[in-house]
């Protein structure tokens, strides 16, 4: 198979499905039960400093 | 101090370069040689003269401080000089489309000035302020000293100032490679990939020794915006030199494909340098200056996966009805549109920061300088993904609009969130108790407001109507305009331009008197401004 065609099959295939998967699954972290209390520490960071 | 080391290298660098102009294969690369000669020439008598040759006592050396602020203090002047200086080269190039005997042949006619102003503001004021911030804000929230040492530092910073020389001398000797906003040779090319790769290094070798368990979300947003931004260079860069010792290059890529390669650059540009670096920046200096934490860190999180996940796709709407596929054309008008949501998202999560201290944006010009900000952050947002619906594109494509729409986000969200930025960092950095005057931060956001609604509404205007008068056919079906016609239409409005593009940059210099001054440790015997907290008196 031309190598274009390959990448390109391989492209909007696996690696879009993968991708999507990850994005998902980085927005269903964040928000996951228990995620507040991390990410309210997480905010008060530059705070803490001058 | 002895500079040893960095003498000889740009001694080095200097006879190298002597070498290149006497063997030039072109007038204009011996031109350009000449020039870095001069240049590496004089930093190295800079040095020689800076040598200490006092022994050194025992224990003299100063502590180490927590952090190297230093060279961000020169980060912050460098943006207020190259922002002034893109400025007014900026006023410059306006004047000249009004009245084009203001074209000065051969190395200041409108070709050669144009790129001169983008890449001063986009890359030597935007660049400036995005390494100065980064390494202040990364120092920061990682309670750790930017990795590297000292010398990496001054490497970034040094070696980005003379990328942004031999850019801006080369552009005036006329050369070129001829892609937006990627505009230097080879060479040049190369030598900001070093300088690049060295602030990676510094950037994520600090994150790497932070002493923060987490990492501040303003650091995910400069470090996407330095990988990529590394990642769009030497993709874009890709050439074969015709010489090694020659200024004329040519792309790997060829057609349509160069095209697509260069606006999959020029569009993540925008997406990354102008938007994801100012968004680090809006997610540090907002909390900081407003003196409360992000309103949701959790949407946060969200904009920083959408926003990169949608914008490296958007590229082609730059390339509508040309020979790009048509599929191609669509999916980047898809997610233009998409990008609107995380775009909105951050531009809500800036201004809710603000919630239960609304009245900071009365009583602290600082403050409504960083919620302008981030309105304009919002309103480009928006127009951006509306002009790249086809349909809206075929009027505003190559019109004076997309000009306007670009000043928009860069002076209204980028020069906006800059200043605020550059306002609250002078104080602490050179450890002073206020601004030299609040009052001139005030006179500085009218100005600079007042600037920006003109040049945005006045190219509205003349966009719309130069697209019309473009496909006006008579009922015979021929054009009812002469290009030069239209061309000669616009005057009144490159008129009114120029004059809002001179409001802003009247902001400009004021900022750079009132930093100058704080610098100085002078304090303005003012009123302070009504309902805010009194100043600290003037010293007596």
């Amino acid at each position: 198979m031309e190598t274009y065609t390959a990448l390109r099959q391989f492209a909007d295939s696996w690696a879009l499905l993968g991708m999507v998967l990850f994005f998902v699954g980085v927005i269903a972290f964040t928000l996951r039960p228990g995620g507040k209390n991390a990410a309210q520490n997480a905010a008060s960071i530059p705070l803490k400093e001058d | 101090m002895k500079y040893t080391l960095e003498m000889v290298v740009l001694a080095v660098g200097a006879f190298l370069a002597l070498v290149g102009a006497g063997f030039a294969q072109d007038r204009a690369f011996g031109a350009h040689m000449w020039v870095l000669f001069f240049v590496l020439l004089g930093s190295t008598l800079v040095l020689m003269r800076r040598i200490n040759f006092q022994p050194v006592a025992a224990g003299s050396a100063a502590p180490q401080s927590e952090y190297f602020d230093e060279v961000v203090r020169y980060g912050v002047i460098a943006t207020m000089f190259w922002g002034v200086v893109g400025f007014l080269v900026g006023v410059f190039v306006a004047l000249q489309l009004a009245f084009p005997d203001l074209n000065f042949e051969p190395w200041f006619n409108f070709g050669r000035v144009r790129p001169l102003h983008t890449s001063a503001v986009i890359f030597a004021f935007g660049g400036n302020a995005l390494i100065a911030t980064s390494f202040y804000v990364v120092q920061r929230t990682s309670r750790a000293r930017l990795f590297g040492g000292d010398r990496l530092g001054w490497f970034v910073f040094w070696g980005y100032q003379l990328f942004i020389v031999l850019a801006a001398t080369g552009y005036l000797l006329g050369i070129t490679q001829s892609r937006e906003y990627a505009e230097p040779e080879w060479y040049v090319d190369l030598w900001l990939t070093i300088v690049w790769v060295a602030y990676l290094v510094a950037f994520l070798g600090t994150i790497m020794v932070r002493k923060e368990p987490h990492i501040y979300v303003a650091n995910w947003f400069y470090l996407a915006f330095i990988i990529t931004i590394a990642m769009l260079h030497v993709v874009n860069n890709l050439a074969v030199p015709v010489s090694f010792l020659g200024s004329k290059s040519y792309s790997a890529f060829s057609g349509v494909q160069d095209a697509l390669t260069q606006w999959w650059y020029g569009h993540n540009a925008v997406g990354f340098l102008l938007t994801a670096g100012f968004l680090g920046m809006m997610y540090y200096f907002i909390p900081k200056q407003a003196n409360r934490p992000v309103y949701s860190y959790r949407l946060s999180i969200i904009h920083f996966w959408a926003l990169i996940f949608m914008y490296i796709w958007a590229g082609p709407h730059h390339l509508h009805y040309t020979a790009l596929p048509d599929w191609a054309q669509t999916l980047g008008m898809v997610f233009s549109i998409m990008l609107l949501m995380p775009s909105w998202g951050g531009m809500i999560n800036g201004l809710m920061t603000l919630s239960g201290a609304w009245d900071k944006i009365r009583t602290d010009p600082i403050v409504r300088m960083m919620v302008m900000a981030v309105a304009f952050y919002g309103m480009a947002t928006f127009e951006g993904p509306m002009m790249s619906i086809k349909t809206v594109n075929s009027l505003s494509h190559y019109t004076d609009w997309t000009i306007g729409h670009v000043h928009s986000g860069a002076l209204g969200w980028n020069g906006m969130i800059t200043f605020g930025a550059i306002y609250h960092l002078v104080p602490k950095l050179w450890n002073r108790e206020r601004l030299y005057s609040v009052r001139m931060v005030n006179w500085h956001f009218w100005l600079a407001t007042l600037g920006i609604v003109i040049y945005a509404a006045v190219m509205w205007v003349a966009g719309i109507q130069q697209g019309l008068m473009w496909r006006e056919y008579d009922d015979q079906g021929f054009l009812v305009y002469s290009f030069a016609e239209t061309v000669a239409a616009m005057f009144p409005y490159y008129v009114m331009r120029a004059i809002g593009g001179s409001l802003f940059l009247a902001g400009g210099v004021l900022m750079a008197f009132n930093v100058t001054m704080t610098i100085l440790g002078r304090v303005r015997d003012e009123a302070p401004i009504l309902g805010a907290a009194p100043l600290p008196a003037a010293a007596e």
